[in-house]
């Protein structure tokens, strides 16, 4: 465990705490933010401090794609529809009916399962096995080309897929509109 | 102590209610696809811890394929999302409501 070694423990919990904090602070700052664009920037901050967790997790991979899929390419997506949408504020906070029932629902599920958790004690962790970031770079590959050949190029055929589903739904409309 | 398992799921069991809060209380179409992308994220925060303090790669190249997943859902969804403000020149699920009346 190359980086908990030079760190030490108490580092690596201060960290935690950190990243933990400004991860729910900036999920619930998107959540309540009036304005799209203001809520995209704070799911930008959740997602970096994810990808730090994963650091301290030592998925250095998915920790580089995280924040290369989701922050660079996602969410510059999201922004460029926000303004291509200019969209204004402005909305209602009651939560009531189904919306309340819900709610309530799985207010209740994660509180039963969290109490479990705390009933039951602590969940059976084996002392993690760490691997260098090379070896695990090696690992990742292998297994994909391995045991997950299969689910790899399935998932290839699924992005040409989308692609050409989301040319479809864009060409569509662009002929409706020239009809009209 | 380094963080506990516990600590990273109940991390990740709080940015999911968050993010499901967020899905119900907010109206525009956007907000919610993004408070959705989060509860994603959450499941795989959760995914990667147990990964790790199983000592097991089996997690990692299953959040590996989630995310790819993820980006082509993304692009996706926010073309449905165009197309629907095409045709009905708003995003607030509160007046998206022809099969209601």
């Amino acid at each position: 465990m190359p980086a908990g070694a030079t760190r030490g423990p108490k580092m690596e919990q201060i960290a935690f705490t950190c990243l933990s904090v400004l991860a729910l602070a900036s999920a619930f700052g998107m959540v309540l933010s009036k304005n799209a664009v203001n809520g995209a920037m704070c799911l930008l901050l959740c997602l970096a401090a994810v990808a730090g967790l994963f650091v301290q997790l030592h998925a250095y991979l998915l920790a580089f794609v995280l924040v290369l899929v989701y922050a660079g390419a996602v969410v510059a997506l999201f922004l460029f529809i926000i303004m291509l949408l200019d969209m204004q504020g402005g909305q209602t906070w009651r939560l009531r009916g189904l919306d309340l029932f819900a709610a309530a629902v799985v207010a209740a599920l994660l509180i039963t399962g969290l109490n479990l958790l705390a009933i039951r004690g602590r969940l059976e962790s084996a002392p993690a096995t760490g691997h260098s970031v090379g070896s695990s770079l090696k690992l990742y590959s292998y297994q994909l080309f391995t045991t997950y050949l299969l689910p790899v190029q399935v998932m290839g055929f699924l992005l040409l897929i989308a692609m050409l589903g989301v040319i479809v739904l864009s060409r569509r409309n662009e002929r409706q509109e020239d009809s009209k | 102590m380094t963080p506990s398992l516990e600590a990273y799921v109940m991390l990740s069991a709080a940015l999911f209610a968050v993010g499901f809060l967020g899905v119900l209380v907010r109206k525009n179409t956007l907000v919610i696809y993004m408070c959705l992308e989060l509860m994603l994220v959450a499941a795989t925060l959760a995914l990667v811890a147990f990964s790790h303090f199983n000592g097991t790669l089996d997690g990692d190249v299953f959040v590996f394929f989630i995310l790819t997943v993820a980006a082509a859902e993304v692009a996706v969804g926010l073309a449905i999302i165009v197309a629907l403000f095409r045709a009905r020149k708003t995003v607030r699920v509160d007046q998206l409501d022809s099969l209601k009346h």
